[in-house]
């Protein structure tokens, strides 16, 4: 997939060669009305996001137009824009007809599959690094460098978020508390990075891991109280009389813990990413380069590196929620009304 | 039913995307084996390794630290030990010297009052001697002054002055 993405890619630059001067030129505030025709004749190769850009930097005070260009950014893209440089458009793939059940669906490679790759690529790359060196480290030599700066963390989630929340029996779910902090983290940290997009700030990733967190705990129920145990654990322990009312809570609560998880990490990236845009735009809606200076670029940089402090934050958030949840699908009973306070949370 | 849901939500924050929900999927399953093939399981290792050795080091210090409180008891139980020893010895020369003196000082009294006595019968026979050698003398003297009596008249104021004369001689001659 990856390897089709370049090739188109590589045509589609030829092609932004030829449009660059027209893009750059078209970019000036000034020339806004002279060059919007001309824009949009060549709207052929031009991309929807940096029309959506133009239209918001041209005509910046129709606020409905700086809104579309903030959900722009914020939403998923069949394009990837490199603005004002060009674009990439990435290929869309469905998946064949003959294949059953997921027949027909649309499998494209959106921008934000495209961070995912990348937070991938970032992992493997980072973490076999250090990886080797633990490898050829003996326990006598203190590491150094990358591997002491990841340590910290692997021991802050090892110790601090699984061990504290899960107890007996945490080192299982180790290598997928770490993943999915460590994911997460760098999802959260390349969204900040320009031309970047936030993953986790889609629904539909963060669902995804919520998922995962949702089938892991429900193993790890699973194995540690077998079925009888699990089915005893949805009566909450009160009364059969009750049942009627506490079986459907129970497992009403099972749903809402994963759905918790889902709506706060993608909120959370998406409001930040909301906020830097919209104070961005404050100054191209007044059309003021002292708000510009005043309001918009201090304020946005400071919602930036709370941004930073979130997207650590927010990692730590899931990570912690999901050893939570796993340390109270795990625990023997007598946890029951630590487990109501906590699915409130 | 999915479908209208997706039409209904397309385009808001909430846009439903099957597509993505599999490449996360995909991706994050395929990253996490590996992971924990490549990173997890040395890191994790190295840690449990190092967190072993760090703990055995702590219970080696304790045990190391017993064992030098042990040795330090019985050292300051054998210094004790040594101190009441030599207090005992030194109490015991003490005693033993002052019976040494006492007994000497005995014996030499005792010595110097056999001398005193034995002087004293020395000086006692010596005294007796020369009375005894005193006696004989007075004696010859008597017998010669009677000698000289009879020789020179039977005159009684004579005789008396002779024998005055003679006891006169015989307390200076004493003396």
């Amino acid at each position: 997939m990856k390897r089709l993405s370049v090739t188109r890619s590589k045509a589609i630059f030829k092609v932004f060669a030829v449009l660059l001067p027209l893009l750059l030129s078209g970019y000036g505030l000034a020339a806004a009305s002279a060059e919007r025709s001309s824009g949009a004749s060549g709207n052929m190769a031009v991309t929807p996001a940096v029309e959506a850009v133009h239209g918001g930097a041209e005509a910046a005070p129709e606020e409905e137009k700086a809104g579309d260009v903030i959900m722009h950014h914020i939403l998923d893209n069949h394009v990837f824009a490199f603005e004002p440089f060009g674009s990439v458009e990435l290929p869309r793939l469905s998946v064949p007809a003959a294949v059953p059940v997921l027949g027909g669906m649309d499998i494209s490679i959106t921008k934000h599959v495209v961070m995912l790759w990348l937070v991938s690529a970032l992992l493997l790359i980072v973490f076999s690094v250090v990886g080797l060196k633990y490898k050829t480290l003996t326990a006598r030599q203190a590491p150094k460098g990358l591997a002491n700066a990841i340590e910290a963390l692997v021991e802050f989630v090892r110790l601090d978020v699984a061990k504290s929340n899960i107890g007996h029996g945490y080192e299982k779910h180790l290598p997928y508390l770490l993943t999915v902090f460590f994911f997460i983290l760098f999802c959260n940290l390349l969204g900040l990075i320009p031309y970047g997009a936030t993953a986790t700030g889609n629904v539909n990733v963060t669902l995804t891991l919520s998922i995962f967190t949702f089938f892991v705990t429900q193993i790890a129920a699973f194995k540690a109280h077998g079925v009888k145990g699990y089915l005893q654990h949805l009566t909450a322990g009160t009364h059969w009389s009750l049942w009627i009312i506490m079986v459907p809570i129970e497992i009403i609560g099972q749903f809402t813990k994963p759905f918790a998880l889902t709506v706060r990490l993608f909120a959370n990236m998406t409001a930040g990413h909301i906020i830097i845009l919209s104070l961005i735009f404050i100054s191209f809606i007044l059309k003021s380069y002292v708000v510009a200076a005043t309001v918009s670029v201090p304020f946005a940089i400071f919602i930036y590196l709370l941004e930073l402090f979130v997207a650590f934050l927010q990692a730590f958030v899931f990570t912690m929620l999901s050893a939570l949840f796993i340390g109270l699908a795990t625990a023997h009973s007598g946890n029951d009304e630590h487990e109501a306070a906590v699915a409130h949370h | 039913m999915l479908t209208s849901g997706i039409i209904l939500l397309a385009g808001s924050l909430l846009e439903p995307n099957p597509g993505l929900i599999f490449w996360t999927a995909v991706t994050f399953v395929i990253v996490l084996l590996i992971l924990k093939k490549v990173a997890w399981g040395p890191i994790l290792g190295a840690l449990d390794e190092r967190e072993k050795g760090i703990q055995s080091s702590i219970d080696r210090a304790h045990q190391a630290k017993d064992e030098s409180e042990a040795i330090l008891l019985k050292n300051k139980q054998l210094l004790a030990k040594a101190d009441a020893e030599s207090d005992r010895i030194i109490r015991e020369g003490k005693d033993y010297a002052e019976k040494l003196r006492a007994d000497f000082t005995d014996k030499a009294q005792a010595e110097a009052k056999k001398m005193i006595a034995s002087a004293k019968d020395e000086i006692e026979q010596e005294k007796r001697r020369a009375l005894d050698v005193l006696r004989n003398e007075v004696a010859d003297l008597a017998v010669k002054g009677a000698e000289k009596i009879i020789k020179t008249a039977l005159d009684a104021d004579m005789q008396k002055k002779i024998v005055d004369s003679m006891i006169q001689d015989l307390s200076t001659k004493r003396n």
